[in-house]
């Protein structure tokens, strides 16, 4: 282990998920002690296919659970949130380098 | 990829970009040859689903965007190891505030502005030249973020949350440390209800330091007991 300092978060998507997570926590709509039993769950399951590096397979275990977590408490339908990533994917791809990537331009199916 | 790799990736556009402009360079820098036109850098999938998510959110009032910005700033600018090491150099300096902290450092902590917003407890536990402390969370990552800021990945991975547990010797070796013969070792596992802070030796030499002295010695991994204090040579 090396002193050097490490980036608090290594992607930004980890930061908005935390983020995200903590937020819902905060104003009441989530416990954090039915958060942390999921997530530790949902972390003990990918930990049994390999062993994780606690980095990016970190937080890719913590979307999963969130998403599964929300879908059950109906507060984010897994069919919506497939609708929009899709959404967003298209934006991305149709928005012109350099300008900001909105949803406002998107058909949504 | 990486932020810095990112970084490097949107300066080495911006430099492009500019040749371009000048008419310096004949083709586009990367493979997205298949377009006629270059897009936004599209980001990795879990990055849409997490969007996807927000925007859910947002849209149903469950979330506020610029809330969720003023987290991650707060995170990654305003809390990290340095309110721990307040919180050690002066249990160090003053045996008043050392036997609350170590009664009851929830409100004592939270005193300081370092308060859980999670609703956790806070737990003190203190080295003594007889046992050597040290924390993990078996169950996910669980962690005293208002005194730590975020955890490393190291703290986060398999290996370290089954090894603590299972062979503490060995990962503290791992770490460099090496701890006398004599000395246990008591490993606690954090919970989303109790969080520890391990307070560590106060190193010998310091007779007299101010308590800005010393916090400048405590590391984060001296407060999750995968470290020891020691004064530069």
């Amino acid at each position: 282990m090396t002193d050097a300092p490490e980036p608090v978060f290594t992607e930004p998507w980890h930061a908005q998920i935390f983020a995200l997570t903590v937020y819902l926590n905060e104003a009441g709509h989530v416990t954090w002690t039915d958060w942390a039993a999921r997530f530790g769950a949902t972390l003990k399951r990918h930990g049994l296919e390999r062993e994780l590096d606690g980095g990016d397979d970190y937080f890719k275990a913590w979307l999963e659970a969130l998403e599964t977590f929300l879908n059950e408490r109906a507060m984010a339908d897994t069919a919506a949130v497939e609708d929009l990533r899709a959404a967003w994917k298209r934006a991305y791809l149709t928005t012109a380098h350099g300008d900001p990537v909105t949803l406002d331009d998107v058909v949504e199916p | 990829m990486g932020a810095r790799e990112e970084a490097r990736v949107w300066a080495g556009l911006a430099l492009w970009t500019r040749e371009f402009l000048r008419g310096s360079l004949p083709d586009m820098p990367h493979d997205h040859s298949d377009h006629d036109h270059p897009h936004a850098l599209l980001p990795p999938e879990p990055a849409l689903r997490v969007k996807a998510l927000e925007t859910l959110l947002t849209r149903k009032g469950l979330v506020d965007p610029a809330a969720l910005d003023a987290i991650i700033d707060t995170y990654e600018n305003k809390i990290g190891p340095r309110n721990g090491a307040h919180v050690v150099a002066r249990a160090w300096t003053d045996p008043a505030f050392r036997a609350a902290l170590i009664a009851d450092a929830t409100p004592l902590v939270a005193d300081l502005g370092y308060y859980g917003r999670q609703g956790e407890h806070l737990v003190v536990v203190e080295n003594t030249p007889e046992v050597h402390n040290m924390v993990v969370c078996t169950l996910c990552s669980c962690y005293p973020w208002p005194l730590l800021g975020i955890p490393p990945g190291w703290y986060k991975s398999d290996a370290y949350r089954a090894r603590a547990v299972r062979a503490p010797r060995a990962v503290l070796a791992d770490f460099g440390v090496t701890l006398n013969e004599g000395t246990a070792v008591r490993v606690w596992d954090s919970t989303a209800e109790v969080r520890y802070l391990v307070l560590p030796l106060r190193p010998e030499g310091t007779d007299g330091w101010s308590e800005e002295a010393l916090m400048d010695l405590v590391t984060r991994d001296s407060m999750i007991g995968t470290g020891v204090v020691t004064v530069p040579e």
